[in-house]
């Protein structure tokens, strides 16, 4: 057999002095590294992708996994990757997958913001002791509110309440479809969201019945390829969102391939087994903003009128998009940045389109404002937010609350190895084998992902709180509160934020 | 019969009429004057009938579960969107862009369709939806398709009028659609491979132009003088090969 000139990525490695013969590494390895030889394990190292996995079960600490030494010659313009996927081309024809967002080391502004703090002359709050409110309603909030008095004097509001999701903090699970990710790793997200008070979004791949109990945390989702929607799906959960496009993936469709599609996953997208699940890339009924429109109001019309969030990717020209989305009646605009984490995407599209989500929330939030629009829509900041810190910048800088999704799943064991599309996730998030699902119990993991939000709930409370601020309404596009370290002036003029000093 | 006046009626007070005379169990509806009201049946369940006097517009239809709609004009856009089940008779033309996303149900059209008509179709086991024409399609007609059945008659054509405009299920990959007479393969998409029906295809389009004709009063023995062509995709995976693991 020819053996490919693409050198494997990572080397597996056993200490066999160590190494008590228990085999616990052959189980556990989705990709199948390991096999017996009969007197010891034998590696496969071509298919390690380093989740990790086969060392957490080691008892003894006989696993490494390295970085592959043997690399091409150091090359500061034609990196391992450039060189390795035209091998992999060049051997396949294929284009190349990925999972996760991009890794390339394009500039995180977040990681170039800093948020203000009270010294001597405002004083900062200890959230311990004084309280401190991160709830969050998403929503159309009314242009004015009107008043009347009732029988007995008293005034009562007269206005008609939109209506409103109501989230005890700023944060939700983005959408991550049964398919893309196990019915388990599903659960887990829909017991943490009832428990902390957030919801959780299907993506578009229907809604499990085992689901159900969690409705009133539950967004649906309607993409192009329409899996799994009825009129029951559509009012199964408290507001239903519209994909138009994905960060990792702006302007391409998804594509399940047949082979990941088992009964359940079939069922509950309501297609037969084995055949690919395709969502073109457009949804071919919305060329403009009037046919977006229609298609939100055909879904007010079929659910007595619930909130409808309209997804996209965070383009260039995301600002215009975003007012349109906003004038087309929808009550949320979700913005993914380019960062944001796929099941599945070629490389070259994640690594290469769209804008980062900074930005985007900047410009989405400049423009509404200047076209005094922006307390029509709630806007969610998504990909790439990475810690409480970025949830409390990208607020900052204009969004009512962020989705996290990449985050979500590292409590469940992910390891961000980015091999999402193999269908093999030893950690059982990403597969549909039954092996390896059955290894995520819900209720344990649940757990641990209630912590992290509580955590960051708790995080949250800080910055507030050395800001000065008792409630994160008061955050919300206060770019006053931001300063900018290292960035250009063009930058910080896009971000609407000054220079740290000024 | 129980009667509404559309003539005037914003769609969201039409619909909400609608919705309630379905659920106080209303069977058969009459609903007259309409003039391009949108969202007609949207999300509507039951098994009512509804007759539509006048022209409703797009999106009719829309997620629609189990009514039967009987349109004895032309109708617009967007029909059937994402359907589930129940029945939609049309006794003119339509436009674009109809049964989008339809999993079961059946649409019929007496007269011509426009662009983009039974994109992504999808059937599973227990729902298989059918989409007939009784005149002729613009370009796109079954793209995507995953599932269920398209019929294209092509009836009362003017001489060289074309059945079927460009790109002819492209990206389809499931269900199957049959032509009443011959199309060219420079008409249809790199996905699609033309058949002569068989005895057990021959079944399945008697049976449902049967259904049709009679909902459209037309001559089962008429239509049925022409021969068929049937499509079906060269691959239920078109896209298997075109990524590198």
């Amino acid at each position: 057999m020819f053996k490919s000139l693409a050198p494997p990525e990572y080397l597996a490695t056993i200490d066999h002095e160590k190494c008590i013969r228990c085999k616990r590494c052959i189980h556990n390895c989705g990709w199948g590294v390991y096999s017996w030889g009969g007197e010891r394990v034998l590696i496969d190292t071509s298919k390690c992708v380093k989740c990790l996995r086969c060392y957490h079960y080691c008892p003894v600490e006989a696993i490494q996994i390295f970085d592959n030494p043997v690399k091409f010659k150091q090359n500061a313009y034609w990196g391992f990757n450039n060189i390795r996927n035209i091998k992999r081309q060049a051997e396949s024809g294929g284009i190349p997958l990925t999972g996760m967002g991009s890794d390339l080391p394009y500039t995180i502004l977040f990681d170039n913001l800093l948020i203000d703090a009270c010294q001597v002359t405002n004083p900062s709050i200890d959230p311990l002791r004084e309280p401190m409110e991160l709830r969050t309603y998403l929503g159309k909030k009314p242009s004015n509110l009107e008043f009347e008095k009732d029988a007995g004097g008293k005034l009562r509001l007269k206005t008609k309440m939109p209506p409103q999701i109501k989230l005890e903090l700023p944060i939700i699970f983005a959408p991550m479809s049964y398919g893309s990710i196990s019915l388990n790793a599903q659960k887990v997200l829909a017991i943490a969201a009832k428990e902390c008070g957030i919801v959780m979004n299907t993506g578009e791949g229907g809604l499990h019945e085992d689901l159900l109990p969690y409705r009133s945390n539950i967004i649906v989702q309607v993409a192009s390829g329409r899996f799994g929607v009825n009129p029951d799906y559509l009012n199964a959960g408290v507001a239903v969102e519209i994909k138009i496009g994905q960060g990792a993936k702006p302007g391409i469709g998804g594509h399940l391939p047949g082979e990941k599609i088992p009964l359940e996953v079939a069922r509950t997208r309501m297609i037969p087994v084995g055949t690919d699940a395709l969502s073109p890339a457009p949804q071919h009924d919305i060329y403009s903003i009037e046919d977006l429109r229609q298609l939100i109001y055909a879904i007010k019309e079929a659910t007595g009128y619930k909130p409808v969030s309209v997804k996209i990717a965070a383009v260039h020209n995301v600002a215009a998009i975003a007012s349109g989305i906003v004038r087309a009646g929808a009550d949320i605009v979700y913005i993914d940045g380019f960062r944001g984490g796929t099941g599945a995407a070629p490389s070259i599209i994640r690594d290469h389109l769209g804008i980062p989500i900074e930005h985007a929330i900047a410009a989405v939030d400049d423009r509404l404002r200047q076209e005094g629009i922006r307390n029509e829509a709630s806007i969610i900041a998504a990909g790439g937010i990475r810690s409480s810190a970025d949830a409390a910048k990208a607020i900052a800088l204009g969004a009512d609350a962020v989705a996290i999704a990449t985050a979500a799943l590292i409590t469940m064991g992910c390891t961000v190895c980015g091999k999402c599309y193999t269908g093999n996730c030893s950690w059982g998030i990403t597969t549909q084998r039954p092996e390896l699902t059955a290894r995520l119990d819900p209720e344990i993991y649940a757990e641990r992902l209630i912590n992290m939000v509580h955590a960051w709930e708790h995080e949250l409370k800080e910055i507030l709180g050395a800001l000065g601020i008792n409630a994160v309404e008061s955050l919300r596009g206060n770019r006053e509160r931001l300063r900018g370290v290292g960035l250009d002036s063009h930058t910080l003029d896009m971000l609407g934020v000054k220079p740290a000093g000024r | 019969m129980f009667e509404i006046d559309a003539s005037g009626l914003y769609y969201r007070d039409l619909n909400r009429l609608i919705r309630e005379a379905v659920a106080k169990g209303e069977k058969e509806i009459r609903v007259m004057g309409v003039n391009g009201q949108y969202y007609i049946g949207d999300g509507l369940k039951g098994n009512s009938r509804i007759v539509i006097e006048g022209i409703p517009g797009n999106d009719m239809a829309a997620f629609m579960d189990g009514p039967t709609l009987l349109i004895k004009d032309n109708a617009q856009d967007n029909i059937a969107n994402t359907m589930n089940s129940g029945k939609i008779i049309i006794e003119g033309n339509a436009g674009d862009v109809l049964g989008y996303g339809m999993r079961g149900g059946k649409l019929h059209v007496r007269g011509n369709v426009g662009y983009r008509v039974g994109i992504h179709m999808k059937g599973n086991k227990k729902q298989t939806p059918v989409i007939i024409v009784g005149g002729t399609a613009g370009d796109f007609f079954g793209e995507y398709m995953a599932g269920g059945i398209l019929m294209l008659l092509g009836l009362n054509r003017k001489d060289g009028e074309p059945i079927v405009g460009d790109y002819l299920g492209t990206g389809m990959h499931g269900g199957t659609i049959f032509i009443r007479g011959d199309v060219e393969k420079k008409y249809c998409g790199a996905e699609v491979g033309i058949l002569d029906p068989d005895d057990e295809d021959m079944a399945v389009i008697n049976e449902y132009l049967g259904d049709f004709c009679r909902d459209l009063k037309l001559d089962l023995g008429e239509v049925m003088k022409k021969r068929f062509k049937k499509l079906l995709p060269v691959s239920l995976r078109p896209y298997g090969n075109l990524y590198a693991y």
